[in-house]
C-alpha cells in the first residue's frame, strides 16, 4: 500500500494536503478563538463551547428549514440562517455565562470547570430531546462558484467560504481588540481585572461581551462546518471542541493570534499525517504534538513566557 | 341446581376477574444506546418496539396479557450494558430486544445465558456472537459480518471484477469487521489492497484522506461504518471529483443515506436482505412509525421491528413465556416480518433471510442479481 | 413585585432563546414546519417558577445562609460535626454502615449488587484521583488512562499468558504506577491548566493506542471472555461470583480508605498538601518537589490500576469505548463535588454520581439532562463540594507538653 502512496516528493499532492489542512485549521482556529478569549479574561476552560458550536449548526439548520418551507428565495437563506445562528448563539453564550459561570467568580478554581462540564452534558441532551438523535442533512445552500474552476481539485466552494469567512472574522476580531474602546477594555481586563475595575471598566460587561463574541464565532464555525460536511447531530460539538481547545493551547492559550496559528498548525499537521502516514494516527498525532509542545514550550507557540514572581 | 349456580358464579367471577389478570403485563425489555453519541442507532429500535407493542396491545395483547415496554439505556458501553442487563433480569422481563452494539452484546450474553433469557439483537453483527454455540438464547435479525463479506467479496470479484481496492473504516467494531472480512477474502483471491485506513467519524473535514484516495486510484472503495460517516465521506469525495464507486455494509441501505448524500449517492453498492419493501409487514412498519413519530424511521428500524415481531410471535406460538418454548418457537415457527419470512437457525442467525446487492440508481435502491440465502 | 418582574423577564428571555431548537420541528416527510408553542409556553412557565426560586436562593446565599439545607448544608454538616466530635457515635454509625454494606448482596437483588460494585469501583477511582487532585492539587484530566491500563493488563495477560486474576491484580497496579511515573517525569515542570491539558492528551493517546493496535489489543473488537476472579478453584455461578466480587471490591475500598487516611497525615501526605497550597513556598521549605510530585502520580495511578483489573473481571469484556474522556470528567466531578481532599465527601459523591443515573432510569429520557443540571446547580450553591476537606489542627499547647492532640 505504502509504495504508491508515498511516491517521493510530489508537489501536487503536497499542495492538496496543504489546502485540506488549511480548511480544517481555519475551523479549529475559529472555534479556538472562543476558548482563548474566555481563558484570557477569566482563566476558565469553557468546556461547553463545543456545544455552542453545535447549537449554531442546529439553529441555522432549523431557520433555513423554516425559510425554505415558507418559500424564501434560496440565495438569501444561507445569509439569514447564518445571521440567526450568530445572534442566537451569542444569546446562548451570554446566558451560559450568567447562569453557570458568573455566580462562581471567586469560587475554587475547579468549580467553574465542573459547572462547564455539567453544562456541556446538559446542552447536548437538550438538543437530543428537543430535536432528534439522528444525523440531520444540512441543505446545500452555497451558490456555485465558477471562479474556482481552475483550482477545484484543492478547493471547493465550501472550503473557499470557510477560508474567506474565518480570515475576515479573525482580522476584524484582531482590529476590534486592538483599536476599539471595548477591545482595549478587554485587553485591560485580561491583564489585570482588579486594575481594570479601578480604572472604571465594567468587568462584568466585558466578560459578557467576551462570551458573546466567542459564541458568535463558534456559531459561524458551526454553520460553515455544517454546510461543508452536509449534516449535523447533537454530538458534533465534542470532538471539534476538544480539537479546537488543543489548537488554542498549542498557539498559547489566551493569545488571539496564537489561536489562529495553533488552529492552522494543528489542521496542517493532521492533514499531512493522514496524507503521508495513515488516518489511524491523525488524532493520536494531534494529542502527541500537544504534549510535546507543552512539555518543551509550555506557553504555546505564541504565548508569552510567564515568569513567576514570589 | 345449587352446584350449577355455584359454577356459574365461579365462571362469572373468572370472567370479571380476567381483566385483573390481564393487568399483569408481559414485559419486553429493550436495551441499547438511548443517549450518548451512539443514540441515533439505538433510538430507532426503541421506536420500533414502541410501535409494535402499541399495535399488539391495541389488538388485545397476547396470551390474554398486555405487553409492557421496559427500556434500558446502555449508551453502547459494556459496563453500563451489564447494569442494564441485570436490571432487566431483576425486572423479570420475558424477552429482551437488544443490545444494539456488538461490544455490549458480548458483555451481556453471559448474564442472559445464566438467567436463561432470550435476547435478540437487531444490529450486532460480530460473527463470534453466534459461533460456537455458547449463547443458546441469543438471536439476531441481521446478517453477520462473515455472511455479508461472503456476498460482497463475491460481488466485487465476479460482478465488478475489481483489481485494486481501497478500504476505509470508522474504527468501530461494525465497520472494521466488515472491511476486515472483505479484505481477507479479496486478498486471498489476488485483489490488490491500495489503501487501508481509518477515518474519524466526527472529524470536521475529510479532505486529506479523500486526496490520498484519489492518488491511490482504486477501482472500488469498500467502506465500513455507518450511514452518516459514509455520506459525509462520499460528498467530499464527489466534490473533489473522486469518482471511485463505493460499496458498503447494510448500515448504508437506508433512505436517510440517499437523502443525506443527495445525488452523490448515485451508484453506491450496499448489501442488504432481499428487497421486501412491497411486503405488507414492511408497509405496516413504516406507517406505524410515521403515525407515531411523524417522521421516517432511522437506522436498523426494520431489523428491530422484525426482532420484536418475531419475539412476540414466538411467545404467542409457544403459548407461554417459558424460555425453552420460546426458543423452540423461534426455531420452528416462521414469522412474517418486514425483512421477509424468518425462522432462526440453531446458532441464532436468521435463516431464510436472503442477502442481495443493491445499487442506488435515480435516488432509489435497486436490487441487483447477486444474492445469497442464509442458512 | 420586583422579583416577579425579574422572573417574568427571565421567562421571556428563555422563551426567545429556546425558540429555534425547542420550538421548531421540521417534518421532513411532509416538508412542513410544526411550531411547538406548547413546549415554549410550558418552558416559560417553568422558567418563571425557577427564576423565583433562583432569586430566593441567591438572596439566601448573599445573606450567608445555607442554600441547600438538605444534602450539603447543616443536615449533613451537623451530623458530621456530631460524628467528628463524638467517637462513640462515630463507632456506632460505622458499625451500622458496615452491617448494611455487608448484608447488601444478601438483602438486595442481583441488580443492586451489580450496580453497587460499579459504585464501589468508582469510589476507588475517585479516592485515587483525590490524592492527585485533592491532596496534591495537580489537575489531571486523563485519569481514566490508568484505569484502562489496569483493565487491559488483566485482559491481555490472561489472553496471551493465561494469568489469573490474583496474579494480575498487583501487576495491573504496578503497570499503572509505571505509566504514572512515565507521565509524571515530563510534566514535572508544568502546572495548573497546562498540566490538565497534557494529561488530557495522554488519556486520549492511551485510548487511541488501544483502539488502533489491533494485533495486540483487539482494537475496537476489545477482549472478551475474561474470567471472573477465582476462589481456590471453587466454581461459582454468576450470581455467586458477583457477590464474591462485591465483597472483594468492598475490601479493596476499605483498604483504600484506610491507606489514604493514613497517608493524609503522613510525611508524604503533608508534603502533598503543602504542594497544593503553594508550590514555591513548599520548595522553599525544603520539600523535594520532584519526589513529591512523582509520588503523587504514582500513588494516584496505582488505585486506578487496581480498579481497572477488578473492572475487567467484573464485566468480562472490555473495549476502548469504556475509557473515554467523559469517564475522566466523571471521576473528576466526583472529587470536586465531594469536596477536594475530603475522603467522606468523595465517597458520598461517587455514590451519588453513579447511583443517581441508575435510579433515575425511571426518567430514562431525561436523566442525562438532569445529571448535567445537577452538576451545575451543585457547583453554584456549594462550590466547595459536599464536605470540605478537613485539616488536622495543631494545638500550640502540645509544644509546652500540655498533652494536646498531636
Amino acid at each position: 500500500m505504502s509504495a504508491c502512496v508515498w511516491g517521493g516528493m510530489d508537489i501536487q499532492f503536497f499542495i492538496e494536503l496543504f489546502f485540506g489542512g488549511l480548511t480544517r485549521g481555519s475551523i479549529y482556529a475559529l472555534i479556538a478563538l472562543g476558548y482563548t478569549l474566555v481563558y484570557g479574561i477569566i482563566g476558565l476552560i469553557n468546556f461547553a463551547h463545543g456545544e455552542v458550536y453545535m447549537l449554531g449548526a442546529f439553529t441555522a439548520l432549523l431557520v433555513a428549514g423554516v425559510l425554505g418551507v415558507y418559500g424564501f428565495p434560496a440565495g438569501g437563506i444561507l445569509v439569514v440562517a447564518a445571521l440567526a445562528a450568530v445572534v442566537w448563539c451569542a444569546a446562548y453564550g451570554y446566558t451560559l455565562e450568567k447562569v453557570a459561570y458568573k455566580p462562581l467568580r471567586g469560587a475554587p478554581r475547579l468549580s467553574p470547570l465542573i459547572s462547564a462540564i455539567g453544562m456541556s452534558i446538559f446542552l447536548q441532551n437538550y438538543v437530543l430531546l428537543a430535536q432528534t438523535s439522528d444525523f440531520v442533512p444540512f441543505p446545500n445552500l452555497l451558490p456555485p462558484m465558477d471562479f474556482l474552476e481552475y483550482i477545484d481539485y484543492v478547493m471547493g466552494p465550501s472550503d473557499f467560504l470557510i477560508l474567506l469567512v474565518s480570515t475576515i472574522a479573525m482580522v476584524s476580531l484582531s482590529l476590534f481588540i486592538r483599536f476599539t474602546r471595548m477591545g482595549k477594555a478587554m485587553r485591560a481586563t485580561a491583564q489585570n481585572r482588579k486594575m481594570a475595575l479601578l480604572l472604571g471598566i465594567n468587568a462584568d460587561r466585558i466578560i459578557s461581551l467576551t462570551f458573546i463574541i466567542g459564541s458568535a464565532l463558534a456559531a459561524l464555525g458551526g454553520v460553515l462546518i455544517a454546510s461543508h460536511m452536509g449534516q449535523v447531530n447533537f454530538g458534533i460539538g465534542f470532538l471539534a471542541g476538544l480539537k479546537a481547545f488543543t489548537a488554542a493551547v498549542l498557539g498559547g492559550i489566551g493569545s488571539i493570534p496564537g489561536a489562529m496559528v495553533g488552529g492552522l498548525v494543528l489542521g496542517l499537521a493532521e492533514s499531512f499525517t493522514t496524507g503521508y502516514f495513515s488516518g489511524n494516527y491523525e488524532d493520536m498525532l494531534a494529542f502527541g504534538i500537544l504534549i510535546l509542545i507543552l512539555v518543551f514550550r509550555p506557553d504555546g507557540i505564541l504565548g508569552k513566557a510567564t515568569v513567576e514572581k514570589v | 341446581m345449587k352446584k350449577k349456580a355455584l359454577w356459574c358464579a365461579v365462571l362469572a367471577y373468572c370472567l370479571w376477574a380476567t381483566p385483573l389478570f390481564a393487568a399483569e403485563t408481559i414485559k419486553i425489555g429493550v436495551a441499547g444506546a438511548h443517549s450518548g453519541d451512539l443514540a441515533s442507532y439505538g433510538i430507532p429500535s426503541l421506536n420500533a418496539a414502541k410501535v409494535v407493542i402499541a399495535d399488539v396491545n391495541a389488538k388485545g395483547g397476547i396470551l390474554g396479557h398486555q405487553l409492557e415496554l421496559v427500556s434500558q439505556d446502555d449508551q453502547c458501553k459494556p459496563e453500563l450494558a451489564t447494569n442494564a442487563a441485570t436490571k432487566l433480569i431483576s425486572d423479570k422481563v420475558a424477552v429482551v430486544m437488544g443490545h444494539i452494539c456488538s461490544g455490549p452484546t458480548k458483555a451481556t450474553l453471559p448474564l442472559y445465558t445464566e438467567a436463561r433469557m432470550v435476547s435478540m439483537s437487531p444490529s450486532a453483527t460480530t460473527p463470534s456472537l453466534t459461533e460456537g454455540g455458547n449463547n443458546p438464547y441469543f438471536f439476531r435479525t441481521i446478517a453477520n459480518d462473515k455472511a455479508q463479506a461472503r456476498l460482497t467479496s463475491d460481488f466485487i470479484l465476479n460482478g465488478l471484477k475489481a483489481k485494486k481496492v481501497a478500504y476505509l473504516h470508522d474504527n468501530g467494531e461494525y465497520g472494521k469487521g466488515f472491511v476486515d472480512g472483505n479484505r481477507l477474502m479479496l486478498e486471498k483471491a489476488g485483489v490488490e489492497t491500495v489503501l487501508f485506513e481509518a477515518v474519524t467519524p466526527d472529524a470536521v473535514d475529510f479532505s486529506a484522506v479523500v486526496r490520498k484516495l484519489r492518488r491511490a486510484k482504486p477501482d472500488l472503495l469498500v467502506f465500513g461504518g455507518y450511514q452518516p460517516t459514509a455520506s459525509k465521506l462520499l460528498q467530499q469525495m464527489r466534490r473533489d471529483r473522486v469518482t471511485t464507486p463505493m460499496l458498503g455494509p447494510d448500515g448504508l441501505k437506508d433512505d436517510a443515506f440517499i437523502k443525506m448524500a443527495g445525488k452523490d449517492s448515485e451508484g453506491v453498492y450496499t448489501s442488504y436482505p432481499k428487497d421486501t419493501s412491497n411486503l405488507p409487514a414492511w408497509k405496516q412498519a413504516l406507517e406505524g412509525h410515521v403515525k407515531m413519530f411523524g417522521s421516517a424511521p432511522g437506522s436498523f428500524y426494520y431489523n428491530a421491528y422484525a426482532a420484536v415481531v418475531a419475539l412476540v410471535n414466538a411467545m404467542e406460538k409457544a403459548g407461554s413465556t417459558d424460555t425453552d418454548k420460546i426458543v423452540e418457537a423461534l426455531r420452528t415457527c416462521p414469522v412474517e416480518t418486514p425483512l421477509g419470512t424468518l425462522t432462526f437457525s440453531k446458532t441464532g442467525d436468521a435463516a431464510g433471510m436472503a442477502l442481495s446487492i443493491y445499487q442506488i440508481r435515480d435516488g432509489k435502491f435497486v436490487e441487483l442479481e447477486h444474492s445469497i440465502t442464509l442458512d | 413585585m420586583q422579583r416577579m418582574l425579574r422572573a417574568a423577564f427571565a421567562a421571556l428571555w428563555f422563551m426567545i432563546l429556546t425558540l429555534p431548537v425547542l420550538g421548531i420541528s421540521l417534518n421532513t416527510v411532509e416538508h412542513s414546519v410544526v411550531w411547538r408553542w406548547d413546549r415554549i409556553l410550558g418552558l416559560g412557565a417553568g422558567i418563571f417558577a425557577l427564576a423565583m426560586l433562583w432569586d430566593w436562593c441567591f438572596a439566601r446565599k448573599a445573606a450567608g445562609r445555607p442554600v441547600l439545607p438538605l444534602p450539603g448544608g447543616f443536615g449533613l454538616g451537623f451530623a458530621l460535626e456530631a460524628l467528628r466530635s463524638r467517637p462513640g457515635l462515630r463507632r456506632c454509625a460505622l458499625a451500622v454502615l458496615a452491617v448494611v454494606m455487608l448484608l447488601m448482596p444478601v438483602a438486595g437483588s442481583f441488580y443492586q449488587t451489580n450496580i453497587m460494585i460499579s459504585a464501589l469501583l468508582y469510589v476507588m477511582l475517585a479516592l485515587g484521583l483525590n490524592i492527585v487532585v485533592g491532596l496534591a492539587g495537580q489537575l489531571v484530566l486523563g485519569y481514566v488512562a490508568f484505569y484502562a491500563i489496569g483493565a487491559y493488563a488483566y485482559g491481555l495477560l490472561n489472553q496471551f499468558l493465561g494469568w489469573g486474576f490474583w496474579a494480575c491484580l498487583p501487576v495491573g497496579g504496578l503497570l499503572a504506577v509505571l505509566f504514572g511515573f512515565g507521565l509524571g517525569f515530563p510534566v514535572l515542570r508544568l502546572r495548573g491548566d497546562y498540566l490538565a491539558i497534557v494529561t488530557l492528551g495522554f488519556g486520549e493517546i492511551v485510548r487511541l493506542t488501544l483502539q488502533n493496535w489491533t494485533s495486540v489489543t483487539g482494537g475496537p473488537r476489545g477482549i472478551s471472555d475474561i474470567p471472573r476472579p477465582g476462589l481456590f478453584g471453587v466454581s461459582m455461578d454468576i450470581a455467586a461470583s458477583t457477590t464474591y466480587i462485591y465483597y472483594l471490591v468492598l475490601v479493596a475500598v476499605v483498604i483504600t480508605i484506610v491507606v489514604i487516611s493514613r497517608l493524609k497525615n503522613s510525611r508524604v501526605g503533608l508534603a502533598l498538601q503543602a504542594l497544593r497550597e503553594d508550590e514555591i513556598a513548599c520548595e522553599a521549605m525544603g520539600v523535594d518537589i520532584t519526589r513529591v510530585k512523582l509520588s503523587a502520580f504514582a500513588l494516584g495511578s496505582c488505585w486506578a490500576g487496581f480498579a481497572g483489573v477488578i473492572f475487567a473481571a467484573k464485566t468480562t469484556y472490555i473495549n476502548p469505548s469504556s475509557f473515554t474522556f467523559m469517564e475522566s470528567a466523571m471521576i473528576l466531578s466526583m472529587v470536586v463535588l465531594g469536596g477536594m481532599g475530603s475522603i467522606v465527601g468523595v465517597v458520598i459523591a461517587a455514590f451519588i454520581l453513579i447511583l443517581a443515573p441508575e435510579y433515575l432510569r425511571a426518567f430514562s429520557d431525561y436523566r442525562m439532562l438532569l445529571f448535567g443540571a445537577i452538576m451545575v446547580v451543585m457547583m453554584l450553591f456549594r462550590p466547595q463540594g459536599l464536605i470540605s476537606g478537613e485539616r488536622r489542627r495543631y494545638h500550640i499547647s502540645a509544644l509546652h507538653g500540655q498533652g494536646g492532640r498531636p
